[in-house]
């Protein structure tokens, strides 16, 4: 597919809008921490937090919303193979004793 | 506002392309981060594996989180900053492009500094790399991401300084976009870090 299709990137007002929604979401991972919530509350909102995060930088900092699919695979392949690793490793560790 | 960074009036993009339409430059990072985050998922998943094997030494209470938080921050701006000098350049704006490269850079330097300060702090508390597979892989991770962030400031001063003798114009933005992707790179990494490493084993998540 033609990158032309592809080829749009934010303005610097997005751009900065992003970067508030950042600082927020990151001020609330740090408050939630200090509220000192049970771990079962807490983890998953951090986690969903971080996913969050994640997903603003590498979707509109990296562009991949914008640019074509095939960086979009390159980038997710990477991501489901570490984690396919770190399930490979855990299960080592739980079925082997080590 | 959207930007089309291909039009006739921003930046000209005259890089190699590939039968798929697609830069050539461009497909090697997309590779090259690709391969990275498997670097990193082996070493987060180390941690991970490793998170409740203190052997009797010290564990995540030294973590100081505002320090941290603090630090975080501060790289979640740098990300905001490259974007910007990358909009500046395509704009063909080079000014602005040398200023929001410089920020970049310095607030890559401050994360870097205090990444280092802790690590002395840790070493002082008695946590170095032997004490513990816990602290092992602890080091062994914040320690990769920060060579990333060093090797990131380089290539920022090395395009700021291309930029100063003519060698970087509006028609090499595809450089500097490359560049951004390896720092956001950099920056989502640490955005996983901050959470896995620090807060989630801070609050007693790992078990501790």
């Amino acid at each position: 597919m033609a990158e032309s299709e592809h080829s749009y990137h934010p303005g610097r007002r997005e751009y900065i809008q992003i970067g508030v929604i950042l600082t927020v979401l990151t001020a609330i991972e740090v408050g939630l921490f200090y509220a000192d919530p049970p771990p079962a509350v807490a983890i998953p909102v951090l986690l969903a937090l971080t996913a969050l995060k994640f997903i603003l930088v590498v979707f509109w900092f990296m562009h991949l919303r914008f640019d074509t699919p095939l960086f979009r695979r390159l980038f997710f392949t990477g991501g489901i193979l570490a984690t396919i690793i770190y399930g490979i490793v855990a299960a080592t560790f739980y079925f082997g004793g080590a | 506002m959207t930007v089309d960074v291909h039009s006739p009036e921003s930046t000209a993009d005259h890089g190699h392309h590939t039968s798929l339409g697609i830069s050539n430059t461009k497909l090697a990072m997309w590779c090259f981060i690709g391969s990275e985050c498997l670097f990193f998922g082996a070493l987060i998943s180390a941690y991970l594996i490793y998170i409740n094997e203190r052997a009797d030494g010290p564990g995540a209470e030294l973590f100081d989180i505002e320090f941290t938080s603090a630090s975080t921050f501060i790289l979640l701006m740098s990300s905001l900053s490259m974007v910007l000098a990358l909009a500046g350049i395509q704009a063909g704006d080079m000014r602005r492009f040398r200023i929001w490269i410089v920020a970049t850079g310095l607030m890559g330097s401050v994360f870097l500094a205090g990444q280092i300060y802790e690590f002395t702090v840790f070493l002082s508390e008695g946590a170095n790399v032997t004490v513990s597979p816990f602290w092992s892989a602890f080091f062994l991770l914040t320690g990769f991401h920060g060579v990333h962030v060093a090797f990131g400031i380089l290539m920022l001063i090395a395009a700021w300084a291309s930029s100063l003798t003519g060698r970087l114009r509006m028609e090499n933005a595809e450089t500097i976009e490359n560049l951004g992707l390896y720092w956001h790179f950099v920056d989502v990494v640490w955005i996983l870090l901050f959470t896995l490493v620090y807060l989630i084993p801070a609050l007693g998540g790992g078990g501790s």
